[in-house]
């Protein structure tokens, strides 16, 4: 079942890709679209059924090189599971989406087949990106990493007349290739170090690498600490972090649909995936997700200040991304993957909602991408509206605080928010909490300023806006389920007491005794909740807990103290170390901790309501006012300049000065000198081959060279 | 077939022999004729040699199908061939028809065209499979002049300069190995490739001329090999004479050239330098290793300005190369099988690339990447076709290009840090030039008139393709049909090379003279 899942969208890319021309443009996408939802529907069932035990199963072999062993494998582990779910649905949602987004798709002219070869690479990015989320080692994860690379690759250049396409694709690449070479060090210097890169040997080596020194470059560095922040260096560059993050607002090129499924629900999580998917290293490595805290931190920051002057729908929505990816690295930051998951997976929902809603005004509004000319939609798209209202509902984090109900994104993201604070990194509680705000503004902005208010813009294309298919509208009902329930549902699987997470996880769950509980895994968050928690009592509440940990609320009792996350690395899809208490002192914040990012958020519905809907003359008042500040996060902080001015021109200007004055004057310079001295011998010999004499001269260079090697050997052999 | 290596090895020669006293006349018939003939004998040679394939037995890490013979003034012909040399002369025979289809629009003296062809096949298999010293060298030295000869009369403008530039920047490393030769024959007294590799050269350190040579005779031996593979590889900053001679070269010169006689400067090393010289090569370890970073990086970025594209193709060559040579002198397995897997990718690639310009400047009859653009609109199978390699050449995994960079990469990593990074870097700019060449032949608008009517590829130009894509695309996903054959003789080689190494306590040596050089200051 397994391999089947993984391998139907590559041989529907193949049939759609290859096959159009012999059974038809409809028959080919249907055939794709086809294999996507039996792909879906056996990555539920996987899902649901899957028990926590860890399975692999090989393919065939792949690269063998003395004791560097790799096969084909597929692991399958919850991780994998729920990367899974979260691929299959929305890559199959996305195909059938298409149909409708790519009908009469403008960019082309009559007769132009483009719609097979649109679907050929949606199924063979869904199959690279299986291919990485089923890896058992680290150079199969290195395929289907390159290989979604291609794929986006690809789908950013689609309209291929369009020279931004090519360059966006181009640059996506390209900065996808700086963070590879980064992940391509840390494979190297694990095979150093363990002598494997499957992931059971690496994992299995975890504890020694933490006690390892490795020279590297200059200096001595800790093993574990180094792999992890090089690997990191490659999950920056495909989940967009801050620094290499440049490609994704400018991958928009590509066609919605893309850009719903890969640079929104799927690909850009990847980096968050490779984070939690080595966690038994990044447990022992504490500087490097230090570094990764930090990092995801800022991104949020960053990226949501940015999202806040864009006028591009999709760009917004791409800066969110950006952002809530940085959300996502926070938490794996301070050691809480399951949060990290969580997030992905609620995120993958609503981010995907939100772009193929802003696919369905796009459409509405005949490829109209600025919001400055919507304004007053509401009326003319009705179901797209309900669909844009759900996702901003669930990205902003609405939900009734202190409970456990909400749309998606409020139980996710507090979770992560709570983690941040949990894991003591007050720098990434904050920027967290800010970002909320600005998140909370921007989806507001982009609400009002898209459905609110007057039309703007062109009249007729106003009027003639129109709600789109079923094709379309069906993934948005789907998606709009799980933005609404998603997190709901899973809340205990992913950010419950230890033992339900542990259970999804099939990580080994010990019944820690209640003393040592007590002092051992609580520390500095024991004094804040001691009140309301009898550490006495333990024994007796844990039956309570296991009735009652169906009902959210009942979250923060003293049930979760019973359990501690036991087992060696590699043993469950995540290995939480034994002094990483961040889960439980997450649960026991406080409740003006839990309480902020909903405050965040009202604050940023208040200002974009003030902003956009009460006095819309103020967003350009203040732009005026604060031209600078506006023009600095309008131009997105300047990095593209930045990078053109330090990388890309002096890139070209070295290589034209090895060129010119290396090759040039300096190599052929030097040849040409000696060669001067028989130059007039040069000239003969050419004359004698243009007079077509040359085959005597070859005839004699043979007989030369002949004769002296005889000659030689015969006169060494008398020797 | 006892001597089923011979028989592989002189197909061609007879067919061209055939061709040279049989066939006369240049009209269009003869012309026909020559290309078939040359068609079929060098797919012959390539179905006959299936056999030494199949017939191959991998474990043993000897040399086998052996051919010994008694030739003029007492030299000895003698063939055979180990893990590390079979797939060359498979590589060979497999691309050598391509290159004659790829050659069906030739139409000024085709006879001996397809005569200079022919004749370099033999040469070139004769390179892979000579067992002893003189007729590898003869073989080796040979092989230049159809080469030169493709270059100078079927060439572009500039052919005279750039075939004289590759004659002679090839010839004046083969003098110095010429002489490296005889010593070794001094010292061993025999010619037989088998014997000298267990023969040891003495590695005492020695002055001369008030210069320490460490590791005395066999670093003097190694230099002198070294000039002449490196300039044959060709290694950073020898390379000068291949983005010339690709330029000028016909279509199917370069993809020889490209495919098949960069090859033989890897294949030297692997045969000689590093086997019979261990001491020498580890002499030189370092500043090889760093040449072959900085041809990476160098030639990387002098490919991203280029605006001829055979020119950015050849660059991208150099570097590929230098992913060879590091891989070689990290002296372990994983570097050691990269290489050879890299140099087998670099055949089927590269001859695609070259393929890839040859397409569009049979019609277009310009090189220039400015004068195309938006290619993909009336050429959607070529668009396909360039991308697919494009893709090979910037190492993407699934494609046989990933495979030796990233096995040489990670050997490397386990010497030296420093080297790994820099060369590693290596994969950012491939992908900068390779895509950036992409972009502006294949996607844009077709705004050009004189592109307007350009034609897709025929049914010819696929099926030349056709075989070099299932190539690339085995390697990349199966590579075990290469590293089966290869592993057993490279650990046999890397296993000699690392006790020859510790037996000699080299290491020490250096170290002692490190420090004597440093009291004396």
């Amino acid at each position: 079942m397994e391999t089947t899942l993984l391998f139907a969208p590559l041989v529907g890319a193949v049939i759609c890709g290859f096959g159009h021309k012999i059974i038809g443009e409809k028959a080919a996408m249907w055939t794709a679209t086809g294999l996507l939802f039996l792909t879906a529907l056996l990555s539920w069932i996987t899902f649901l059924s899957f028990d926590g035990e860890t399975r692999i199963i090989e393919i065939f072999r792949w690269i063998e090189s003395g004791s560097l062993s790799t096969s084909w494998e597929i692991r399958l582990d919850r991780l994998t599971a729920i990367m899974l779910i979260v691929i299959s649905t929305v890559s199959a949602l996305v195909h059938l989406y298409s149909f409708g987004y790519m009908d009469h798709d403008p960019q082309w002219k009559d007769g132009e087949s483009y719609k097979p070869r649109f679907f050929a690479y949606l199924s063979f990015f869904t199959f690279a990106m299986l291919m990485l989320v089923t890896s058992n080692n680290l150079v199969q994860m290195f395929f289907g990493w390159e290989g979604v690379g291609v794929a986006s690759y690809l789908l950013i250049g689609f309209y291929y007349r369009k020279p931004t396409a090519g360059a966006a694709a181009m640059k996506a690449f390209i900065v996808n290739r700086v963070g590879d070479f980064g992940f391509a060090l840390g494979i190297f210097a694990l095979f150093l170090l363990t002598d494997s890169i499957n992931l059971g040997d690496v994992f299995a080596a975890t504890p020694q690498l933490a006690e390892t020194s490795v020279h590297f470059l200059w200096t001595e560095w800790n093993a574990a600490d180094l792999i992890a922040f090089l690997l990191f260096v490659g999950a920056m560059g495909k989940s967009a972090q801050l620094f290499l993050h440049t490609w994704l607002p400018d991958a928009m090129e590509g066609p919605t649909p893309v850009s719903a499924l890969i640079h929104a629900a799927t690909m850009v999580t990847a980096g968050v995936f490779l984070v939690c998917r080595m966690s038994p290293l990044m447990e022992v490595a504490p500087e490097a997700t230090a570094f990764i805290t930090v990092v995801g931190a800022t991104t949020a920051f960053f990226a949501a200040t940015v999202g806040l002057v864009q006028t591009d729908i999709k760009r917004v929505i791409a800066y969110s991304t950006c952002s809530q990816l940085g959300y996502m690295f926070v938490a794996a930051g301070v050691g809480m993957y399951s949060a990290a998951m969580f997030h992905l997976f609620t995120h993958a929902f609503f981010k995907a909602m939100l772009f193929l809603g802003a696919g369905s005004v796009i459409h509405a509004m005949h490829h109209e991408q600025d919001m400055m000319n919507y304004g007053g939609l509401r009326k003319k798209i009705p179901y797209t509206f309900a669909a844009m209202m759900i996702g901003t509902l669930a990205i902003t984090g609405v939900g009734i605080p202190l409970t456990h109900i909400g749309f998606a994104g409020f139980l996710s993201k507090d979770a992560i928010i709570e983690s941040a604070y949990a894991g003591g990194s007050s720098y990434g509680f904050w920027m967290l909490v800010i970002a909320a705000a600005m998140t909370s503004f921007y989806s507001w902005r982009l609400i009002f300023l898209t459905f609110y208010g007057k039309p703007r813009g062109d009249k007729h294309t106003h009027d003639h806006a129109h709600e789109s298919p079923m094709v379309m509208l069906i993934p948005l009902g789907v998606l709009a389920l799980g933005a609404v329930f998603s997190g709901m549902l899973w809340y205990n699987s992913f950010f419950g007491h230890a033992d339900k997470v542990g259970k999804f996880y099939g990580i080994p769950v010990a019944e820690a005794s209640a003393g040592h509980g007590a002092t051992d895994a609580h520390g500095a968050a024991d004094v804040s909740h001691g009140a309301d928690d009898s550490h006495g009592a333990a024994d007796d509440s844990h039956a309570v807990a296991q009735s009652d940990h169906g009902d959210a609320a009942a979250h923060g009792d003293a049930g979760d103290h019973h359990y501690a996350f036991a087992g060696a690395p590699g043993e469950g899809a995540l290995y939480i170390a034994p002094d990483n208490h961040v889960l439980d002192d997450a649960h026991a914040a406080p409740a003006w901790v839990k309480v902020s990012p909903f405050i965040a958020m009202l604050l940023g519905l208040g200002l974009a309501i003030l902003f956009y809907i009460v006095n819309p003359e103020l967003p350009k008042r203040l732009s005026q006012q604060q031209r600078p500040l506006y023009l600095f996060l309008k131009n997105k902080w300047y990095f593209d300049e930045l990078y053109n001015v330090v990388f890309v021109k002096p890139a070209l200007a070295i290589g034209k000065f090895f060129w010119k004055k290396g090759d040039g004057k300096t190599i052929d310079g030097f040849l040409n000198g000696i060669a001067m001295g028989v130059v007039p011998f040069f000239t003969r010999l050419a004359g004698r081959a243009q007079s077509g004499y040359i085959f005597t001269y070859a005839f004699y260079m043979v007989l030369g060279i002949a004769a002296l090697v005889t000659w030689m050997s015969i006169g060494g052999g008398s020797h | 077939m006892d001597n089923i290596l011979s028989i592989v090895t002189f197909i061609p020669a007879l067919a061209a022999a055939v061709m040279a006293l049989l066939m006369r006349g240049e009209d269009e018939a003869a012309q026909r004729n020559a290309k078939y003939v040359a068609l079929l004998a060098t797919t012959i040679t390539f179905l006959v040699s299936l056999f030494i394939y199949f017939g191959f037995d991998a474990a043993n890490t000897g040399f086998q199908f052996v051919e010994e013979a008694e030739w003029i003034f007492g030299l000895k012909y003698k063939m055979g061939v180990d893990g590390i040399s079979v797939l060359f002369v498979l590589l060979t025979t497999f691309v050598m028809p391509l290159t004659i289809l790829a050659s069906w629009n030739v139409s000024t003296r085709v006879k001996e065209y397809m005569i200079a062809f022919l004749v370099l096949e033999t040469l070139m298999l004769g390179v892979f499979m000579a067992l002893d010293l003189v007729l590898f060298y003869m073989f080796f030295e040979a092989g230049l002049i159809p080469m030169f000869l493709i270059i100078g009369i079927w060439g572009g403008k500039e052919r005279i300069y750039a075939s004289f530039k590759f004659f002679l920047y090839t010839f004046f490393g083969s003098v110095l190995m010429l002489v490296a030769m005889v010593a070794m024959y001094f010292d061993a007294g025999t010619t037989d490739i088998t014997r000298l590799l267990v023969h040891e050269f003495s590695y005492t350190s020695f002055d001369v001329l008030g210069i320490h040579v460490l590791g005395g005779m066999q670093t003097l031996l190694f230099l002198a090999f070294f000039a002449s593979f490196a300039v044959k590889m060709p290694m950073w900053p020898v390379h000068t004479w291949l983005p010339d001679a690709h330029v000028q070269a016909p279509t199917a010169g370069s993809v020889v050239l490209a495919a098949i006689l960069l090859k033989m400067g890897g294949y030297g090393f692997l045969r000689f330098s590093l086997p019979m010289f261990p001491i020498g090569s580890e002499v030189m370890t370092d500043i090889i290793l760093w040449m072959s970073a900085i041809a990476i990086v160098y030639t990387s970025l002098v490919a991203m300005v280029q605006e001829d594209m055979k020119k950015l193709i050849a660059y991208s060559s150099v570097a590929h190369m230098g992913f060879v040579t590091m891989g070689i002198f990290a002296a372990n397995q994983q570097g050691v099988d990269g290489a050879i897997f890299q140099m087998l990718s670099h055949g089927f690639i590269s001859a695609a690339l070259f393929l890839c310009v040859g397409v569009i400047y049979d019609r277009m009859h310009t090189r220039d990447i400015d004068a195309y653009g938006g290619l993909v609109i009336r050429m959607p199978a070529y668009a396909l076709v360039f991308m697919f390699f494009t893709m090979g050449n910037v190492g993407l995994p699934g494609t046989s290009g990933f495979i030796g960079e990233f096995l040489t990469l990670m050997g490397v990593f386990q010497v030296n840090t420093w080297v790994a990074l820099v060369a590693t870097s290596g994969v950012i700019f491939s992908a900068c030039y390779a895509l950036w060449l992409y972009r502006r032949v294949v996607f844009g608008d077709l705004i050009k008139e004189s592109l307007k009517a350009i034609q897709d590829m025929n049914a010819r130009e696929k099926w030349i393709f056709a075989p070099l894509v299932a190539m690339t695309l085995l390697l990349g996903v199966y590579p075990s049909v290469v590293t089966d054959v290869i592993g057993p003789s490279t650990e046999a080689l890397v296993s000699s090379v690392n006790t020859a190494v510790a037996d000699a306590g080299f290491l020490a040596e250096a170290a002692e003279v490190n420090v004597a050089a440093t009291n004396s200051h």
